[in-house]
């Protein structure tokens, strides 16, 4: 038991730390915000390192949980990703006075939901995790009450999540049903001489239910409203932590459980990655808000990692971790740019004609932008091409060739609409200039992704390479 | 390392790149002169390296290689064709430097960055000795390129800069896909190993159309070429001079570095694909020049007829098409980027490009009559200019190929006299069109800077190109003994033993 424990230091770490901090947010109130945000982080940086030790890897609760080099490489970036949703929401919320002492200890209980995720070994831990991580999800989309767009981002996406759960928890039941059993290993055991008819529709359902937590097409449709709707902070958080979690999830299930399986998954991971990829291009270009926009931008990058996992090799996983790690930096960093888009009188500005000349009147913010823009589109040298490198790679290693000059070609669609942000800040006559950066932790951060996504990150291909490796490895 | 002891090509690089980002914090002013500073060292540093070539020596030289990357290594080197497409480079910036000087007023700062740029990547390409390093720079300067042709182009500059982008950024990733297949196949991404490596002839027809795609387009050979003459029109001057003197350049270079000596067997099986594409881009765009009433426009379309030439030579299969193909390269990238200079020089007085607006210019501007007769004449072909050399090989080489491509490929060269010819009359001679034109002062001291270095070069490459073909006999030599053995049969049975091609030039003045 304490060896459990121990394993799964990082979750209890968390644990522990959000429920004091509820109970100090609800004696300290609101004023107290600061200094939870503050434990918080703390927090969660202690939880990353604890993951990340490879001392404390192994496998507790009799197999129902995990902890390892996969589960490591997730929980860092997941880690990371919560931290700075906590750092960016004070100056976003103050203007409506709205950041409450829950918003920290909310992305908490998430960050434990989304490590539960990537480390579940069973198909009940996975939906516990995963329900953790929505429920906290669904109350911070609609975190700023009175604002009706927010209410409506909420309520739409818990609609739209109870339904995926919905779907998910069938397909469970079914493998239960079919298999009798809930753990992975013993799934895989089951599924090696074929899968029967019941186990192919298990599948199927569990592989939907997942999809709509990446938002990969066809369950995409609640993304671009929940997005939009949802206060800044909180959809930069959306867009990066439940992503690389759910992406995780699905990882973790596509080979540890239905391993033996993969050709029947393949096809799906195959469509559904087209599909996201010309979806997430074509969809993009008529919008005219800029949170919509990097909404189907996600769509489009979740489809590119995915053509790493359909490649069901232990290169192609690495593909698609490494895909995630510099997919979180990239859409931080550009969530972190419209966050600095305020109207004169500091009013939240979203469409993207308001960036209009913005090279003039704010050349560097304008430079970070762009280079944010143009590392979604995976043009070199910026370091958003690596990862897209990777998983052509990993699909022509596996003789997917033909699917690899598809996949590629569709990335020439998505460039358009990236191209369209680049030209209306550097080609288009200024429009009336934004109101001055005044937080230095926004303007560092937003400085620091840029270099990461900069021709600078290819200094770090090594590392990523060897821990993604690492972390592919533990599941195959 | 190198015979220098110092890591010159990295150096190369490394200049325009620190002095593009020292331009960003800097006022207009300093930033023009950073930029010039950082270009003339750079040209500075092209002369030591040149001078430091060994010819005959390695195929290889200035080899640097760190594994920085991981999966691919920070590797450079160059041979004989690198070296002067990196000289032509560095020649040409200064002068696009100088030519922006004054036409350039909004975002100086800016605009030097993006050229300097510009300059660091065209030079990683030509030096790059890794696939995916190669890959990275080539493909890195479209962002460079957009900016420049988005912000200080001309009305339609966003549609010209759209199209430029997809248009070089579809053909190259197809590219990418088919350079992951060779990197798993051959375990390799060192370029000269890959130049001998022997990819089984099914899989290069494949791999060939891949990275012809990319260069097709880069080139650009017809009927993938339509992004030039916006892009050019849209361009400023100097930007423009980069696209026709290097840029372009990119897709003929690459046809050199990868297609022939990797594919050689597809290569051979293709080659009526290239000569029906180029033979069709010969005249059909020749026409299209000839009814162009935009300047710009008209100079695009005779780059693609110009491009057609080195295509024919490179798939010559032999020593004078390659040979011929790499001086119509460098001498088309002196001469167009000259004409583009000419055109920019009037442009900033008139601010047009249509040529019913000029004439007469012989009588008020008579400096700048006399050099743009001589480029107008080095573009058509002129003995004793460098188009003349390089286009005569590059015809022999064709002509010991497929006689029905030599011939239809001359006739470019007789529309070719006829476009420019024609151009050259409506602008310089006669009456001047309006009272703009005749009240237009000739060219200033900085403008003469400009143009009379590239004239002299041009003479040389005209008169002496041994000084050109000398770096790169080794080398195409090589080539050759690599695509021998794919060689299809041409139909002219000519006897023609190993003649160096310099002096067949001039013993064949008569051709044009």
């Amino acid at each position: 038991m304490t060896e459990s424990i121990l394993f799964s230091l990082p979750e209890a770490i968390l644990s522990v730390s959000a429920l004091l901090l509820l109970l100090a947010g609800a004696w300290g109130g609101d004023q107290r915000t600061g200094l939870i945000s503050i434990a918080s982080i703390t927090a969660l940086v202690v939880a990353a390192f604890a993951a990340a030790n490879p001392g404390l890897h192994g496998s507790a609760f009799h197999g129902l949980y995990v902890s390892d080099a996969f589960s490591a490489f997730a929980k860092v970036l997941i880690y990371a990703a919560a931290a700075i949703s906590i750092l960016i929401a004070p100056r976003f919320f103050a203007r409506e006075a709205a950041l409450r002492a829950e918003y920290p200890v909310l992305i908490l209980l998430s960050a434990i939901g989304m490590g539960m995720m990537v480390s579940a070994e069973d198909l009940l831990t996975l939906y516990v995790g995963l329900e953790l991580q929505s429920l906290a999800a669904y109350v911070l989309a609609s975190f700023m009450r009175r604002d009706q767009r927010s209410a409506e981002a909420g309520l739409k996406y818990f609609v739209l999540g109870a339904l995926a759960s919905g779907i998910l928890l069938y397909g469970i039941s079914l493998l239960y049903g079919f298999t009798g059993t809930t753990l992975f290993a013993d799934i895989a055991k089951a599924a090696s001489d074929g899968l029967s008819t019941g186990e192919l529709f298990g599948l199927v359902f569990v592989l939907a239910g997942l999809a709509f937590k990446i938002s990969a097409v066809p369950f995409h449709m609640w993304t671009p409203d929940v997005y939009e709707g949802a206060p800044t902070p909180v959809t930069a958080f959306f867009a990066s932590a439940p992503k690389v979690a759910a992406m995780g999830l699905l990882v973790r299930v596509s080979v540890e459980a239905l391993g033996p399986a993969s050709t029947s998954w393949q096809q799906i991971m195959i469509f559904s990655a087209l599909a996201s990829t010309i979806l997430g291009g074509v969809a993009a270009i008529g919008q005219t808000n800029i949170k919509r926009l990097l909404a189907y931008s996600s769509i489009n990058n979740i489809g590119f990692a995915l053509f790493g996992l359909a490649a069901a090799t232990p290169e192609g996983v690495s593909a698609t971790m490494t895909y995630m790690a510099v997919y979180i930096v990239m859409t931080l960093g550009s969530f972190l740019c419209v966050l600095q888009m305020r109207g004169a009188d500091g009013e939240p500005v979203e469409t993207i004609a308001s960036l209009s000349g913005l090279s003039r009147t704010r050349p560097a913010l304008a430079a970070a932008f762009a280079v944010f823009m143009f590392s979604l589109a995976g043009i070199p040298p910026l370091f958003g091409f690596w990862p897209k490198f990777l998983v052509f790679d990993a699909l022509v290693g596996v003789g997917l060739w033909p699917l690899a000059m598809v996949g590629i070609a569709t990335s020439v669609i998505g460039a358009f609409y990236y191209l369209k942000i680049v030209k209306t800040m550097y080609f288009d006559e200024p429009a009336p200039a934004f109101a001055p950066a005044e937080s230095q932790i926004e303007r560092g951060l937003i400085a620091a992704s840029a270099l990461a996504v900069s021709p600078l990150g290819y200094l770090a291909i090594p590392f990523l390479a060897a821990t993604s490796a690492a972390a592919a490895r533990a599941l195959f | 390392m190198n015979a220098l002891n110092f890591p010159i090509l990295s150096l190369l690089v490394a200049v325009p790149l620190l002095a593009a980002v020292a331009c960003l914090f800097v006022r207009a002013e300093s930033a023009r002169w950073i930029a010039l500073a950082a270009t003339l060292i750079d040209f500075a540093l092209g002369v030591i390296l040149w001078l430091n070539y060994d010819i005959g020596g390695a195929q290889w030289q200035f080899v640097e290689s760190v594994p920085l990357f991981g999966r691919f290594a920070w590797a450079l080197g160059i041979d004989g064709i690198a070296l002067l497409l990196i000289i032509l480079s560095v020649f040409l910036m200064p002068i696009c430097i100088l030519a922006s000087w004054e036409a350039i007023e909004k975002r100086v700062p800016e605009y030097m960055a993006a050229f300097l740029l510009m300059e660091a990547l065209m030079i990683g390409v030509f030096a790059a000795q890794d696939l995916f390093l190669f890959y990275i720079f080539f493909e890195a300067g479209l962002i460079p390129m957009y900016l420049i042709i988005g912000i200080w182009g001309g009305a339609n500059r966003i549609y010209a800069s759209y199209k430029f982008f997809l248009y070089t950024l579809l053909g190259s990733v197809l590219m990418l896909i088919a350079m992951l297949w060779m990197a798993r196949t051959a375990g390799t991404t060192d370029i000269p190993t890959l130049m001998a490596y022997d990819f089984p002839p099914q899989a290069q027809t494949w791999l060939f159309l891949a990275f012809f795609a990319s260069f097709a387009v880069k080139m650009p050979m017809w009927p993938v070429h339509t992004w030039l003459p916006d892009a050019h029109v849209q361009a400023p001057t100097a930007g423009s001079v980069i696209l026709a003197g290097v840029l372009l350049k990119m897709g003929g270079y690459g046809f050199i570095r990868f297609s022939l000596p990797m594919f050689p067997e597809a290569s051979a099986q293709l080659v009526w694909l290239v000569f029906g594409l180029s033979m069709v881009a010969v005249v059909y765009t020749s026409l299209v020049a000839l009814v162009q009433n935009d300047m710009k426009k008209l100079i695009a379309y005779s780059s693609v007829a110009h491009m057609a030439f080195v295509t024919i030579g490179l798939f010559a299969f032999n020593r004078q098409g390659i040979e011929g193909a790499m001086l119509v390269m460098l001498a088309h990238g002196l001469v167009s980027g000259a004409l583009f200079l000419c055109v920019g020089v009037v442009y900033d007085r008139m601010h047009t490009r249509e040529i019913d607006r000029y004439g007469g210019l012989s009588n008020n501007m008579p400096k700048y009559a006399l050099l743009f007769m001589f480029f107008t004449m080095a573009s058509v072909g002129l003995p004793g200019t460098a188009n003349f050399v390089g286009e005569f090989l590059a015809l022999v080489g064709a002509y010991e190929a497929d006689s029905w491509v030599a011939a239809v490929a001359t006739t470019g060269i007789i529309l070719g006299a006829a476009y420019m010819l024609w151009l050259y009359r409506r602008i310089a001679f006669g009456e001047a069109k309006t009272a703009e034109a005749k009240a237009m002062i000739d060219l200033s001291p900085r403008e003469m800077i400009c143009l009379v270095p590239i004239a002299l070069a041009t003479l040389w490459m005209g008169v002496y190109p041994e000084s050109f073909i000398a770096p790169m006999r080794q080398d195409v030599g090589a080539l050759l003994a690599r695509i021998e053995r794919a060689r299809p049969e041409g139909d002219a049975q000519l006897a023609l033993g190993k003649v160096p091609t310099a002096p067949a030039a001039h013993a064949h003045g008569g051709a044009h």
